[in-house]
């Protein structure tokens, strides 16, 4: 466990001056590699390590995203504090919609399922809501005291990109330490031979809505950065399907149930969305018909996904980094 | 048997119910009549998204994400070839269900078989990045431009009091008789007899001689071919965009779970309920997304009886 809070440590301390060095533009990139690290981080520890497949890591995103952006906007409170309540909401629905699907023994395709239609009744839920702003969304202030405190910064300000460095190591080292704790040992033993996990006095259920809180707390942080960062939730930008899409495409592309897969498959697919972009805006010669479509970053997604799946079960770290067993 | 009739007897009794309390609520027997007409007309494409989903859930244990995108191949197909040719669209079947039929053995022979008895996610990551793929290949090719097919000799007709376009009937009945012609195949034909084989037991089936991956990637054919087909029925109904068939998609798991997995029968009536349920969940919730019923049928099913309406326990 050291080892590898080292290795997270030096990865921080490499990163962080990395705002400073790029220019504005691709600071944007970096930032949002970072929310797709955080989403993965927290994907993978409730399907990696907890071996439960998550469709619906969107509930807990948007949950994050709309407490924080309603506490902001309706009570004028910092968005740290409106990071905590989200973690507290998301955790609460994780533990109880995880207690349903884990109670009534729901596996596999079954279990992914039902994760899907929570979200997307969050959604339903969200777009017919006056209080949340309906299918208009919120929209936080731009104006006011800036600082720490309040997370607001002129836009590109390498600040933004400190706050979301911090929180992903945050979540990195919460489930390294997690992992290596005699809960996290026992969430491993379950998602090997549940019978025989229960056998030898693993309480099953505990662990596994222990995982889903977790992990749902933990995508609530994402969530809750991205409404102060792009100052903007909508039903659709919170609880889409799309969103929960980004949270497994990271750790699949990485590596399911690897500390650093998340992050490696994070660190792949940001800045292939922004040369999707660039392509897309200037093409070559050859790819003149390309101009002004849209649609080709997630075709790179679509295609990186489908290869992974077939030629590197194991993801990226997997097959190049880890020594084969 | 019994057992299927006397649930879809109690099915009949709890609908009519739901209808009488529909009826209630609202206050008004036209509008709840043309609920039910709509529910029931809609209830029978869904049957159809469904059956193709089930077939290939039931014989290759897939969950297949993809089948909304090849849907929304389908409604490509004839949106293009009714604007382009002036063809009339239900004569497109004959071009979409073919096409559609190729795309899923080549999509099953070359993508899909390589995952079979592997891990269900790397299935479902597959079957997610091939309709991600579709999808937006479709957004690129034609942009986010959304068509609409009109068909010329429609007309509203008067069934009970409510009314229904000539188009939706169309679609219903072209859906419930592919629906029955799958179920002809299944049952009757020596293809069907040696598909259920399979599903029942791959090594039993391959011991007596059976080619197993063919008959998979004919099964996954099959099911894409029934999206294919309900994509060209209902594109006279709905907006044609790359996205069109996200919403069948979600919709044909709920009637598959509903049904009971890889139930054909049961996917029939899953579908009809599920098409009641959305419209008349809109008069028992104003205001609210008809969706929003579906999808809390949905996790009641799946919590209480996850095997399905019609299905046998696991």
């Amino acid at each position: 466990m050291t080892r590898r809070l080292i290795v997270l440590a030096v990865i921080g301390v490499a990163l962080a001056p990395l705002p400073l060095l790029l220019p504005a533009a691709q600071e944007a990139v970096a930032v949002r590699a970072l929310l797709f690290a955080m989403m993965a981080v927290a994907w993978n520890l409730m399907s990696g390590f907890g071996g439960l497949f998550s469709f619906g890591h969107a509930a807990y995103f948007g949950l994050g995203a709309y407490t924080t952006a309603l506490l902001t906007i309706e009570l004028g409170l910092s968005p740290w504090i409106g990071m905590l309540a989200g973690m507290a909401v998301a955790a609460a629905f994780g533990a109880l919609t995880g207690y349903l699907a884990v109670r009534y023994r729901l596996k596999g395709a079954y279990f992914a399922l039902a994760t899907f239609a929570f979200a997307e009744m969050l959604r339903l839920a969200a777009l017919n809501s006056e209080l949340v702003g309906g299918a208009v969304g919120l929209t936080l202030p731009v104006t006011g005291e800036q600082g720490w405190w309040t997370l607001r910064f002129d836009v590109g300000d390498p600040a933004y990109f400190w706050v979301a460095l911090l929180l992903m190591l945050g979540s990195v080292a919460t489930v390294i330490v997690l992992l290596n704790s005699r809960a996290g040992l026992n969430l491993l033993a379950v998602r090997e031979d549940e019978t025989a996990a229960a056998a030898a006095g693993v309480a099953v259920v505990r662990h596994k809505i222990m995982a889903i809180g977790v992990s749902a707390a933990l995508t609530a942080v994402a969530g809750g950065f991205y409404s102060v960062y792009y100052l903007f939730v909508s039903p659709d930008l919170a609880f889409g399907a799309s969103v929960s899409i980004q949270a497994i495409l990271p750790a699949v592309i990485g590596g399911v149930g690897t500390v650093w897969g998340p992050l490696i498959g994070a660190a792949v697919l940001a800045p292939l969305s922004d040369m999707a972009a660039t392509l897309v805006r200037t093409p070559p010669e050859f790819l003149a018909f390309l101009q002004g479509r849209s649609g080709l970053d997630v075709i790179m997604y679509a295609v990186l996904l489908i290869v992974v799946v077939l030629a590197m079960p194991r993801g990226l770290y997997g097959r190049f980094a880890r020594r084969p067993r | 048997m019994n057992r299927t009739i006397s649930r879809a007897g109690l099915a009949a009794v709890v609908a009519a119910a739901v209808i009488a309390g529909a009826w209630a609520r609202s206050g008004s027997g036209t509008v709840t009549a043309q609920a039910v007409l709509t529910g029931l007309l809609l209830g029978g494409v869904y049957a159809l998204v469904a059956m193709g989903l089930t077939l290939i859930f039931g014989v290759l244990d897939i969950v297949n994400f993809a089948h909304g995108a090849f849907m929304t191949l389908g409604m490509y197909a004839t949106a293009l070839l009714a604007s382009s040719a002036g063809l009339n669209p239900y004569l497109t079947l004959l071009v979409s269900v073919p096409l559609l039929f190729g795309v899923g053995y080549v999509v099953q022979r070359h993508m899909v078989s390589r995952t079979m008895g592997g891990s269900l996610a790397a299935q479902l990551l597959l079957t997610l990045g091939i309709a991600m793929l579709l999808e937006n290949s479709l957004l690129l090719a034609f942009s986010g431009d959304t068509r609409t097919v009109p068909v010329s000799f429609d007309t509203p007709l008067r069934v009970l009091g409510a009314v229904a376009d000539l188009s939706r009937v169309l679609a219903f009945v072209g859906a419930m008789s592919l629906a029955g012609a799958v179920w002809l195949l299944l049952t009757r034909t020596r293809l069907g007899t040696a598909i259920r084989a399979v599903a029942a037991n791959p090594e039993g089936a391959s011991l007596v001689g059976l080619d197993v991956r063919r008959l998979h990637a004919l099964t996954f054919a099959a099911g894409t071919a029934c999206a294919g087909a309900a994509g060209t029925l209902v594109t006279p109904l709905v907006t044609v965009e790359p996205t069109a068939g996200e919403l069948f998609n979600i919709i044909g798991f709920v009637v598959v779970v509903l049904g009971g997995l890889g139930s054909v029968p049961g996917a029939v009536a899953g579908g009809l309920i599920i098409g009641l349920t959305e419209q008349l969940g809109g008069l028992y919730l104003p205001g609210q997304s008809p969706l929003l019923v579906v999808f809390g049928v949905f996790v009641l099913v799946l919590l209480w009886r996850p095997q399905g309406l019609f299905g046998r326990p696991a």
